[in-house]
């Protein structure tokens, strides 16, 4: 079952995400293809190679759904058809 | 979700970036992740319940808190200033343990110690294991022993998901500069240092540990590390501002610093005030946290500082000496003894809630059904949002009925230029209950007598808050963190060990 925390990887590229918040039933894919945990190498969508970029967070337009990118890859993430955007996060000062 | 996953982004995304100086000897962050996976391996192989590290700051902090993580053992460092007999009743609550210690300790049964030097060589060196990580977000990370100002320590349990969730939403991702670095000198047992460590690593920024603060070294290691960032506890900062005025040369060693956090421990006005006339191109942040909310809730950024400095009074200017507004995850409540949430500008107890916050020791959750949890610290916050702090509930002096926060009369007399620092307490009274004590340092060279000090506080508060006993003298009690030991001071009192 996925959840907050599990980690998922693409079938078409090196692009490696981890989940921060989710919907009930979630079928991510990358590249056109579906993310698992194993998933068996496969060609991508050309249409969907956009790339992903480690360290940015991803989310759907009504942000249900979150990954953090923590392996770049070529394909881009997709949930339910849709692209997933980066979200704009706010520059804090550090404080450590 | 794991923590080590913050050094495994880094190695990935900058291997060869300088991550850790120690001692003029750099580790890269693929070096630091390679020696977190063998750690690992090691620790897996012990058998242990805990991973211990007793020691000063050392490229052995990451690299044990790390390879913890990957093994899923919990990682429990603890203050190598303690005495022996303060020390046994903690190593028994974390037994069996691998302990990195270069203090000897008695043996025991089942644990692993190695000097950290012996612990080193092993993670640097050798094949890189297959490791698959124990990957559950509701893990112990860190178990830390909390300073214990009052009483037996207890021991605060962070996990995987509250750490992560305070990196993330606080720190952005390779956020850092190549040239950017960061010089750190809290202790390794204190939720700063461990702060310091996974904040730094996710920002690919390189930190510069110095093991034991000494405000001349500090100077000299920002000179020859071109230190940018830094974070210091207000006494730290107090001596570093003393050794820049004692020699006007050093502040050529801060031509590189753009930035100073500062926490752990309230920041008197008048101290943050000469700080920032001093160096007036510094950004400085003010950082409020507890271990158990892992770390930072409340920052006052640094345009929150240049608007108070830009108005001579009113609630803008008074922001100096506010811990300033939540971090975005972050909800803080003040409620009054009965639970009642109290509006801006009334004090009551500072409940905080939000993904980062643990609010958990050692098998018992002290979090309410909804989620928050009582810091014990006292404020209130002001029309906009910013929280100040007035001291811990447990400090609150109850006179004739009446709660009087010792630090409305701290505030008020460090205003004072013959005094350099003061403490209020509340000692036993027949007539009241109890009464107000104080403890003054004066300042070199000036002089106040009790009768002054009453007359100014009469003046400026209420007379409830003059204080009916008062001793002077040479410095008042702190933590290595800065934080005033007021259970020593009602001590001296109780004791007249004065």
């Amino acid at each position: 079952m996925m959840k907050p925390g599990t980690r998922l990887k693409s079938a078409v590229c090196d692009a490696e995400i981890m989940i921060i918040k989710i919907a009930e039933s979630v079928e991510l894919t990358c590249g056109g293809q579906l993310m698992s945990e194993a998933p068996e190498k496969t060609e991508g969508d050309a249409d969907s190679m956009h790339g992903c970029l480690i360290g940015k967070r991803y989310v759907n337009a009504e942000e249900t759904i979150e990954v953090l990118c923590v392996k770049s890859g070529d394909g881009s993430l997709y949930y339910e058809g849709q692209e997933l955007m980066t979200k704009d996060t706010k520059k804090l000062p550090s404080s450590d | 979700m794991n923590i080590a996953l913050l050094l495994q982004m880094a190695a990935e995304a900058c291997p060869e970036r300088c991550a850790l100086t120690h001692e003029g000897r750099h580790y890269t962050f693929s070096e630091l992740y390679n020696g977190a996976e063998r750690a690992a391996h090691h620790f897996l192989a012990a058998e242990v319940k805990f991973v211990a590290l007793m020691d000063v700051s050392s490229p052995a902090v990451p690299i044990a808190l790390m390879g913890a993580a990957m093994a899923g053992v919990p990682y429990a460092p603890i203050n190598y200033r303690l005495s022996e007999a303060q020390l046994k009743p903690l190593l028994d609550r974390i037994s069996p343990a691998y302990l990195i210690t270069d203090v000897e300790v008695p043996e025991r049964q089942g644990w692993v110690v190695q000097r950290s030097e012996e612990f080193m060589n092993l993670a640097l060196s050798g094949e890189n294991p297959e490791l698959t990580w124990h990957d559950d977000p509701s893990a112990v990370a860190v178990q830390l022993f909390t300073s214990g100002t009052t009483g037996e320590p207890k021991a605060a349990l962070l996990r995987h998901e509250h750490l992560v969730s305070y990196i993330l939403g606080s720190v952005e991702f390779m956020g850092a500069d190549e040239e950017e670095a960061a010089l750190v000198s809290v202790p390794p047992y204190h939720i700063a240092g461990i702060s310091a460590v996974m904040s730094n690593i996710y920002a690919c920024r390189h930190i510069v540990q110095l093991p034991n603060f000494d405000p001349e070294v500090w100077l000299t290691l920002c000179a020859e590390e071109s230190v940018t960032s830094a974070f210091v506890v207000p006494t730290m900062l107090s001596r570093i501002i003393e050794s820049l005025q004692q020699s006007a040369m050093e502040s050529e060693a801060l031509a590189s610093i753009r930035s100073i956090a500062y926490g752990g421990g309230k920041m008197p006005v008048p101290v943050i005030e000469h700080a920032l006339a001093l160096l007036p191109n510094v950004n400085f942040t003010n950082a409020y946290g507890l271990t158990e909310t892992s770390s930072t809730i409340t920052l006052l950024d640094p345009d929150d500082h240049r608007a108070a400095l830009g108005q001579s009074d009113g609630p803008v200017r008074a922001r100096l000496g506010s811990v300033g507004r939540p971090l975005p995850a972050v909800e803080i409540e003040i409620r009054d003894e009965g639970g009642a949430v109290m509006p801006p500008l009334q004090s009551g107890e500072i409940y905080v809630r939000g993904p980062q916050v643990s609010g958990e020791y050692e098998g018992r959750s002290v979090l309410d059904g909804a989620g928050w949890f009582p810091t014990r610290d006292a404020g209130y916050v002001d029309e906009e949002g910013y929280l100040f702090l007035s001291g811990r509930a447990d400090d609150v002096i109850v006179r004739g009925g009446e709660n009087i926060s010792p630090g409305e009369i701290e505030d008020l007399l460090h205003q004072h230029t013959a005094v350099s620092d003061v403490a209020a307490v509340g000692v036993p009274s027949e007539e009241w209950g109890e009464t107000i004590a104080l403890a003054v340092v004066t300042t070199a060279g000036q002089v106040i007598t009790e009768e002054g000090l009453r007359e100014h506080v009469r003046q400026h508060l209420r007379s409830s808050r003059v204080p009916e006993v008062i001793h002077f003298v040479s410095e008042l009690p702190y933590n290595e963190t800065g934080k005033l030991l007021r259970r020593e001071v009602r001590q001296w009192f109780a004791t007249k060990a004065l």
